[in-house]
């Protein structure tokens, strides 16, 4: 809860990823100190293996994706890591003879939903904390700072109970509702971050002028604060394509699955032959976020380090 | 004419301030308001079954049934239960080599991530892709990587001539435990050079020159200008990533669902097979409130890290 946040915000935002700051330009003063040969060794050879160690699997799941079934199985007679046949056969299989789809649309909705509820929940509360300072703000701030730190594994069981009690069980409710408390910590932290850099003068000027705090707060600070707006977003819509314990336990029908325990539960049988619609079911369901990924790169980042700054 | 408006104007600004005036102002009665949608669902959602949870753990609970409160009995019972203690077991292991080797190989990616290179920021934007992916998917990924019988590994390793039976990945006690933590690392290795590239990107580039001038090396620098200026953020990302480990569930779930033999299970995955599974609810709950104090001490550690680094660089704590 220090100041210094807002002062490295500006760095991170951008350069993290464009490496463009002034900063990040620092090892091209010194790296004329280093000769090609030594670069490599130190540099390039070990990132290029990280990098492939990383990247490997999803190369493997789409490759398997596409690959014919006798490809699958047979290492010795093809080439295991290149296919001179693809076929959309699985992928087929999966988006027609199955409940996939569904389950995609399952897991939009309900994340989508979570989403702007939580936000909705925390742009007010990240503004009552960080600018009406009501008594107390500074201790409730730190409660929801604990309530990120409270993992859903622990929460599971009694969540199954209350939900049961509410009436929510099997119903997409169950999770738009519960998401919310894994999200709110997360995006009132982060909004908390971005509020305090909007410089208080303009609030003080509006309110001069006769604006509510509601209005002070659609008008001035929301237009403002844009750019955390979107990574709060996107980061939440993250959370909850990735979220599995509640999904798993808060819904039984088939139909009502997410995506993630969809494919858990319903692809994983005895045939030998699954694990080309399983891959396919993999890639699929990551693509969504990998696409938004792609277009908000910088907003990703500035939410990871925005969290875990303060 | 403009005298009357004025007076119109004095008049409608000096009518009574009312109550309702001066609670629209307050800042307590706006703060309550502006509070209530977030405190609606922390509190029916986290605080209550937070405590609920707890309860529960001291009845007999049963799905379908509401318990009856039975003490300690089902932590006296987990108390001699082997497979909670392996649990146990698995779980620290699982958490404490992970988050080494996280720790360590995401340090050393932001610090090659750091240089100046061609195709940086690509590099950098693929570098943090595990962490999008969902984590049972790419899980699942792995889960066909490290298949009996069809192995990529097992097969390449063959090619090579180093082994001549395929490894049984995930049905052997010792090489699942390995893939399961090889998986974890894999998946956090992201988070922690991301944001720790951000903390390297703060540190300024003439410290390093300086240091150069004076003729330090490059173990010199890292240890005297980098780490301590990362510390702080490194205690809150540790902290995170130890927080998460502990408490994982979907990785192994995805994998082995706690096999072979229970080599795997930790205890979130050991509570909802207990709880959910079985249908004991009381005791699946005594499990995972287990996990409470591990978690309180883990956050206490880093907690006075933060402090202790705070008061050595003379910020003030506010």
């Amino acid at each position: 809860m220090t100041d210094h946040p807002a002062a490295i915000k500006p760095v991170s935002l951008k350069a993290v990823l464009s490496g463009s700051s002034a900063s990040a330009d620092h090892s091209e003063g010194m790296s004329y100190l280093e000769s090609l040969p030594r670069r490599i060794v130190t540099l390039y050879l070990p990132l290029s293996i990280i990098v492939i160690i990383l990247l490997f699997p999803f190369y493997w799941m789409a490759l398997t994706a596409i690959k014919p079934d006798e490809q699958l199985l047979d290492l010795n007679t093809y080439n295991p890591f290149w296919t001179t046949a693809p076929t959309l056969k699985h992928i087929k299989k999966l988006l027609f003879e199955s409940y996939y789809t569904r389950w995609l649309w399952n897991t939009m909705y309900v994340a989508i939903a979570s989403t702007v509820l939580s936000i909705f929940a925390s742009v007010l509360a990240a503004y009552a904390i960080v600018r009406l300072r009501y008594r107390g703000a500074h201790w409730v701030g730190g409660l929801i700072f604990l309530a990120y730190l409270v993992p859903p594994s622990i929460l599971f069981i009694p969540l199954a109970t209350v939900v049961f009690q509410y009436g929510l069980f099997d119903t997409p409710f169950a999770l738009i509702l519960t998401y919310p408390t894994i999200l709110i910590p997360f995006s009132t932290w982060l909004l908390m971050g971005y509020f305090k850099t909007i410089p208080f003068e303009l609030e003080e000027c509006a309110l001069i002028d006769g604006a509510s705090r509601w209005q002070i707060l659609t008008k001035i600070v929301l237009p403002l604060s844009i750019p955390g707006l979107i990574s709060a977003f996107i980061f939440c819509f993250t959370l909850c394509w990735n979220e599995f314990i509640y999904a798993l336990t808060f819904l039984t029908s088939v139909q009502n699955k997410t995506v993630p325990v969809a494919i858990v539960n319903e692809f994983v049988d005895g045939d030998v032959y699954r694990w080309g619609s399983l891959m396919a079911g993999a890639l699929l369901g990551s693509l969504p976020l990998v696409i938004l990924y792609a277009f908000f790169v910088e907003h990703y980042v500035s939410a990871m380090t925005g969290a875990v700054k303060e | 004419m403009t005298i009357a408006i004025d007076q119109g104007r004095t008049k409608h600004a000096s009518r009574d301030v009312t109550a309702w005036d001066r609670l629209k102002v307050n800042r307590n009665w706006l703060g309550f308001w502006f509070m209530l949608p977030a405190m609606a669902f922390l509190i029916l959602f986290l605080a209550y079954p937070l405590g609920l949870g707890i309860w529960i753990s001291f009845t007999d609970a049963r799905i379908g049934r509401v318990g009856n409160f039975i003490g300690l009995e089902n932590y006296e019972w987990l108390w001699d239960d082997s497979i909670f203690w392996l649990s146990v077991f698995n779980t620290l292991l699982y958490t404490i080599a992970a988050s080494v080797f996280k720790f360590a190989i995401g340090l050393y990616l932001a610090l090659l991530l750091n240089e100046n290179m061609p195709f940086k920021a690509i590099l950098r934007a693929l570098v943090l892709i595990p962490f999008i992916v969902p984590t049972v998917l790419s899980a699942l990924a792995f889960w066909w990587i490290f298949d009996a019988q069809f192995s990529i590994i097992s097969w390449s390793l063959k090619q090579m001539g180093v082994i001549s039976q395929n490894i049984n990945f995930l049905g052997d006690v010792y090489w699942a435990r390995f893939s399961v933590i090889f998986v974890n690392i894999w998946r956090g290795i992201p988070f922690v050079a991301i944001t720790l590239l951000a903390g390297l990107q703060t540190v300024s580039p003439s410290l390093y020159e300086a240091a150069t001038i004076d003729g330090a090396t490059r173990w010199q620098m890292f240890r005297h200008i980098t780490y301590p200026l990362l510390t702080p953020i490194i205690a809150v990302v540790m902290t995170f990533s130890v927080l998460f480990t502990f408490t994982d569930f979907q990785l192994i779930w995805a994998m082995t669902r706690g096999g072979p033999v229970n080599a795997t299970h930790l205890m979130a995955t050991l509570s909802y097979q207990r709880a959910i599974i079985g249908g004991v609810l009381g005791e699946g709950s005594a499990i995972s409130n287990a996990m409470i104090p591990f978690l309180l001490a883990a956050i206490m550690i880093s907690w006075f890290g933060l402090q202790r680094r705070k008061w050595q660089q003379g910020e003030s704590n506010d």
